[in-house]
């Protein structure tokens, strides 16, 4: 028996995040707590050499390797690149939330390099197993970032109630993918996409590995009726890690549904279209008008992500090349603005004090008029106005559903659109025509203070000139 | 075509043999004075009649979980080792890099104390 040396340079960002994690893990355990800065430093160093790497390899056409498991290709590396800076942001955030309430432990970050690691894994995956593979490892890292905080019961409560739906939703998963075996007789995106291609017809197996499979994607994406876990988990877990959860892995589950349902199950376009349909009218409807009702900020995200989780699947399920290079470009854009939203809690909030409630942003504008002026960029952002970066994107999977002839459910989205704007403009109501009730004086750290300005201006900058990333997504669809 | 059910037969003997004799030997030789703390079945340390809904100490499943781990590495190796020439430097390589994560795991529990019960 001989093996295929596989290429392992187009692995090489995975490889590099796996030994520094393992790095910073024993790094960690030796520096004791007042150094703790350096297991910080050695992150975020990962993070940026990983950048390096990725966008160094980068090159136009697809590579695979490992078999024909992995696979290196343009939308990959935009992905991958995305997270990174996503997670770079997510810890320049979290440092000082975390110090302030003695959470300032190494496993947070070494977890959160696991889960990047498992991120790459799922967006480089072409084969059944490695999506799996990449998807549990970023799914227990989470579960074991939210208990991090054992002495609080919301967050224990939180890392239960996700433990279990998430072993839900991996378990359909799996049953989903066996079928999807069990019938094509492989594991192999490629090849499974060539016999549904050859076969497409009326296969009753198919159609219900189909069915698994979304419902699966839906659980971990957060889509309605599929979302019950997200508001508890957001709200439950600490600042640091719902601005984790809310952003990079929702990156990475898009390219998963990319991998599964557009390069594996193409074919069936017909059969996964409908049943998207019908998650994404729930996702806006359910997503918007709950967020109303919301008094807690993080809640009110969370319904947040669920109503975006629903535009991005419009994009998704146009079925065209515009339309994934829009939903692409929605997914980017979300994280940005969950990003900009969870730091100004973070912002808010300092040792003792969590600013989650509606109340704790009243009069922002008296007491920093900067912070209320990027807060405003970014509420302005989700709720799709103008001249803001999240209008592009909702611009964007509108014109991809009308082109596919589905006029009605644009219709549909822009209303639900004009009922979120209520609960976002609330926001800025509140920062700039009520009271402050708190007058603290917010003293964030330098760094935190540029990532975030720079955070809500890039917002701003990808409303007055999409083209360049809208550019770049199109690109990756090719 | 039976006899070829011979050796099976020897086999099937010769382990019903010393599966049995040493049991009978030990019951028919052996000094027999039972007393109450040699009857009582002993496990884990607990009493062995009492109500089932007790507190566990959480150091029972620490211990479970990292045994659980290094019990599946063995399993691993096993299979690994009888085709280990067969597979050259590419099989040999890739257990080392699985052995060296599980040896990064080991000594992260082994400084943060998981390994000391008291």
């Amino acid at each position: 028996m001989n093996f295929e040396m596989p290429n392992f340079a187009l692995a090489l960002p995975e490889i590099f995040v796996l030994c520094m994690a393992c790095i910073v893990l024993l790094v960690d355990l030796f520096v004791g707590e007042r150094n703790r800065f350096v297991t910080y430093l050695m992150a975020q160093a990962t993070l940026v050499g990983a950048m390096v790497l990725t966008l160094g390899l980068s090159s136009s056409e697809a590579q695979y390797t490992f078999g024909g498991s992995f696979v290196r290709d343009t939308m990959g590396d935009v992905l991958k690149a995305f997270i990174y800076l996503a997670v770079l942001m997510v810890f320049v955030y979290s440092r000082d939330y975390l110090r302030a309430r003695q959470l300032f432990n190494g496993e947070y970050f070494v977890l959160g390099l696991f889960g990047v690691l498992g991120m790459m894994v799922m967006v480089s995956a072409h084969s059944l197993l490695t999506l799996y593979l990449g998807l549990e490892l970023l799914s227990l890292c989470l579960y074991a970032m939210v208990a991090l905080q054992r002495d609080s019961i919301a967050a224990t409560e939180a890392a239960m109630k996700y433990f279990v739906l998430g072993s839900l939703a991996s378990g359909m998963l799996l049953y989903g993918m066996s079928m999807l075996y069990g019938v094509t007789g492989s594991l192999d995106i490629g090849e499974i996409s060539a016999y549904v291609a050859q076969n497409v017809g009326d296969n009753l197996v198919l159609e219900f590995a189909v069915v698994f499979v979304v419902v699966g994607l839906a659980f971990k994406l957060g889509a309605v009726p599929f979302h019950m876990w997200a508001p508890d988990v957001y709200h439950g877990a600490s600042t640091s890690v719902t601005i984790y959860i809310g952003t990079a892995p929702k990156i990475a589950a898009f390219a998963m549904v990319m991998r599964l349902l557009v390069d594996g199950l193409g074919g069936l376009h017909v059969e996964w279209q409908g049943m998207l349909v019908m998650l994404a009218i729930l996702s806006m409807a359910v997503g918007n008008v709950i967020a109303i009702a919301q008094s807690n900020l993080k809640r009110m995200l969370a319904y947040s992500t669920i109503a975006h989780v629903g535009f991005l699947l419009l994009g998704v399920l146009a079925g065209t090349e515009n339309g994934y290079a829009s939903a692409m470009f929605y997914i980017i854009i979300y994280a940005l603005m969950g990003l900009g939203g969870f730091g100004m809690i973070m912002l808010l909030s300092r040792a003792g004090f969590e600013a989650d409630r509606l109340e704790d942003f009243k009069g922002l504008n008296e007491r920093s008029p900067w912070f209320a002026f990027i807060m405003m960029i970014l509420m302005i952002s989700m709720a799709g106005i103008p001249v803001s970066a999240g209008f592009w994107a909702k611009l964007a999977v509108l014109q991809a559903v009308v082109r596919a002839d589905m006029v009605w459910l644009a219709v549909v989205a822009v209303i639900f659109s004009v009922i979120g704007a209520f609960y976002y403009l609330r926001i800025v109501k509140l920062m700039y025509f009520d009271k402050p009730e708190d007058t603290s004086p917010i003293k964030p750290a330098f760094d935190m203070r540029i990532v975030l300005s720079a955070n809500g201006l890039a917002v701003l900058a990808l409303g007055v000139f999409p083209g360049a990333l809208s550019v770049l997504c199109v690109e990756a669809m090719k | 075509m039976l006899e070829n059910y011979l050796p099976v037969l020897v086999f099937l003997a010769l382990g019903a043999f010393f599966g049995i004799a040493p049991l009978l030997a030990g019951f028919l030789i052996a000094p027999h004075r039972p007393d109450s703390a040699k009857n009582s079945p002993y496990e884990c340390g607990f009493e062995a009649f009492e109500d089932s809904r007790m507190k566990f100490d959480v150091r029972y499943y620490l211990v479970a979980i990292l045994f659980i781990v290094f019990d599946l590495e063995i399993a691993f190796l096993f299979p690994w080792g009888t085709v280990l020439t067969e597979i050259g430097m590419f099989g040999y390589m890739a257990m080392v890099v699985f052995l060296s994560i599980l040896v990064i795991g080991f000594i992260y529990e082994w400084k943060k104390g998981a390994l000391e019960w008291e």
